[in-house]
């Protein structure tokens, strides 16, 4: 199993929890880049949508939570589904087609969900798991759980009927759920500017009464703060907080984007607010991680990586044989 | 008259009541279910009885409210949706569509939405194009929805249970003017289930095969008793779940009779009973029928306001009786 146990804290708050986050970064930025080779060699059917550049929020944000408590993605769903603690073999399984895929090769990359890691699946509609997570959140506050559902979606799903309807839902209710926006400021090629009229979205908290909060989204630490004091107001009844992490995606949105509605200077202008590099400045400065150790991190999450897209490429290809059965869960005798 | 003649507004309230006794994880959502009792009186007292967290109102957002049922079924709640009117449905669509049917697949498996959305459906109450549909045929299009067209209150009550101890979700379409019709037969006391998956045969005669759904039973059988003083005998199957759907009835019925009638409110073109004609001309029955295939359906237009127009874009008795007459007549 590549699945590593998850840590629960603040990425500076002990020598372990530095090495987890940044292993964790390290991982998303590995797997994104094995997947973008593997379709680069054709290997890989469909699209795929990466997220390199943005690992640190989802990392900061599962550094805030237990194993129980449930997120929603997106169709930029590899770092989520990686911070939750997925297994990497049965991902790359999934975008391989594999049997043993987490959806055994009938959802791949925009829809992987782990059951045992609280993770309710990415999505392929853009905002469709907003109220999906507001529901966890009304079944954790009904069956007394105590457990906090996480939504991730990115700035263009803000302006989908679904994430208002949601946050609404989740402000009357004061439902345990974190909306948390990853403001990377392209939904594909359109801008916030093109798409918004207020300066930060997370002012749109305002209008359901709910705290909206914008912070750095490639500082680790940040959006575990962040996120920490969403989550214990979340546990204490509150209700929800809106959470807006300002970042930024290196690649295209799929395979078939050729940035021409960004330039090249604004792209290295965001390599140089590098969530991994950031990381590694403030561990060296706190004298938390050694060069040598951050090194050995990085190398552990290559291995990791190379180790999990070994495995899922000698796994048994999907059999449709499967299919019919598999539409509808079995009803019960 | 017994005081078990339940009406299907009635037979559903028991339903529900009964699932939410039996397993905490019940709950109802909804749109002025709450101290309204429904807008069709569904819920009555639930909200009483069950309190305002297990007979939840909610704000006018269909999306939302599906979304997060969808939501609470993936963890471990069992919401049972009420839709106003079945129109509304198309607020909700990303959520049902795209959602709630496809997750336990796409996902391989590990993830199921055992969620019931009720829904109000059909015309007859001057209520319009929006207000009036019968929607049944688009959902029973998506595989992963189970779909739902209970025709009395003793099938809605047995159908309703079966539905919420479903582990997938469920589309449940009531029509609205059967709400409040006292029913044939009976509804018996506890938690009886009718399977879903299951055509029922209300009635067997010589001459004519009918299938019909929802209102449209309630309106054959009406035919039938009156065709039978003029000797003509019409069999009567109500599929009663058209996803998924019991054919083996059909055919057995129509290697009898020889000739098959379908029967629907919704608009003809596209519409669900196209189905029960195409399993017919590819399945083993096709060649007993000595007939044509006498379909009878909405006319393709929405729902007029005018009560004459809104009567004469949907079946009526009298319409049945007639081509019921004719098919009979003239092909022996």
């Amino acid at each position: 199993m590549m699945t590593s146990a998850l840590i629960t804290g603040h990425p500076l708050g002990s020598k372990a929890n530095a090495r987890y986050a940044l292993l964790t970064m390290s991982r998303i930025r590995k797997f994104e880049e094995a997947v973008e080779d593997l379709f680069g060699r054709g290997m890989v059917h469909g699209t795929m949508h990466l997220s390199i550049g943005q690992e640190a929020s989802p990392t900061g944000v599962c550094m805030a939570l237990n194993i129980t408590d449930q997120i929603t993605s997106t169709h930029r769903g590899h770092g989520h589904c990686i911070a939750k603690g997925a297994d990497l073999t049965r991902m790359v399984a999934e975008l391989l087609g594999k049997e043993i895929g987490y959806g055994g090769g009938r959802g791949g990359s925009m829809h992987i969900a782990d059951v045992e890691t609280g993770n309710l699946g990415a999505n392929g509609i853009v905002a469709g798991g907003i109220p999906i997570a507001v529901g966890a959140a009304l079944a954790s506050q009904m069956m007394n759980k105590g457990t906090v559902a996480v939504s991730f979606f990115g700035d263009g799903a803000m302006n989908e009927g679904a994430f208002h309807e949601a946050a609404n839902l989740a402000a009357i209710w004061k439902l345990p759920v974190i909306l948390a926006c990853e403001n990377n400021k392209y939904g594909m090629s359109s801008s916030i500017e093109l798409a918004f009229a207020i300066d930060h979205l997370s002012e749109r908290g305002l209008a359901y009464g709910i705290p909206g909060v914008t912070l750095d989204g490639n500082d680790v630490s940040a959006v575990y703060e962040a996120t920490e004091v969403a989550v214990k107001r979340a546990r204490a009844g509150e209700g929800p907080t809106l959470l807006e992490f300002v970042t930024y995606r290196w690649k295209g949105h799929s395979r078939s984007d050729k940035n021409l509605y960004r330039t090249k200077e604004e792209i290295d202008e965001w390599k140089k607010k590098d969530p991994i590099l950031y990381f590694e400045h403030v561990v060296r400065e706190k004298a938390l991680l050694t060069d040598a150790e951050i090194a050995e991190i990085h190398k552990l999450a290559t291995d990791q990586v190379i180790a999990a897209v070994n495995e899922a490429m000698k796994a048994a290809p999907a059999d449709p044989a499967g299919l019919l059965d598999a539409v509808f869960k079995k009803v019960s005798a | 008259m017994s005081d078990r003649m339940l009406t299907m507004a009635q037979a559903l309230r028991e339903a529900m009541s009964i699932a939410m006794d039996e397993r905490p994880e019940v709950f109802i959502l909804g749109e002025d279910i709450g101290i309204y009792g429904g807008a069709f009186g569904v819920t009555g007292d639930l909200y009483h009885r069950y309190g305002k967290e297990r007979v939840r109102d909610t704000p006018i957002s269909e999306l939302g409210i599906v979304g997060a049922a969808v939501g609470a079924a993936l963890s471990g709640m069992r919401p049972i949706v009420e839709i106003q009117f079945s129109d509304f449905t198309a607020q909700a669509m990303d959520q049902i569509v795209n959602q709630a049917a496809k997750i336990h697949f796409m996902v391989g498996g590990g993830l199921n939405v055992p969620l019931v959305l009720r829904a109000a459906s059909g015309s007859g109450t001057g209520a319009a194009a929006q207000h009036s549909q019968s929607l049944e045929g688009w959902f029973a299009n998506v595989p992963g929805l189970k779909v739902v067209i209970p025709s009395s209150p003793y099938e809605a009550k047995g159908l309703l249970l079966s539905a919420i101890d479903d582990p997938n979700p469920v589309i449940f379409m009531e029509h609205k003017l059967l709400y409040k019709i006292p029913g044939r037969e009976e509804v018996p006391e506890g938690g009886y289930r009718i399977p879903l998956g299951v055509s029922r045969v209300l009635r067997e005669g010589k001459d004519l095969t009918v299938v019909a759904t929802g209102i449209m039973v309630f309106k054959a059988i009406a035919a039938a008793q009156e065709l039978e003083k003029e000797g003509v005998a019409l069999t009567v199957i109500d599929p009663r779940t058209i996803s998924p759907l019991d054919m083996d009835p059909v055919y057995e019925s129509v290697e009898k009779t020889g000739r098959l009638m379908v029967v629907q409110e919704a608009p003809e073109h596209g519409g669900f009973l196209n189905e029960v004609i195409a399993k017919v001309a590819t399945g083993p029955s096709l060649g007993s029928l000595i007939a044509p295939v006498v379909r009878l359906a909405g006319m393709n237009i929405p729902i007029p306001y005018a009560p004459q127009l809104e009567k004469a874009a949907v079946p009526q008795v009298p319409d049945i009786v007639k081509a019921a007459r004719n098919v009979v007549a003239n092909w022996r």
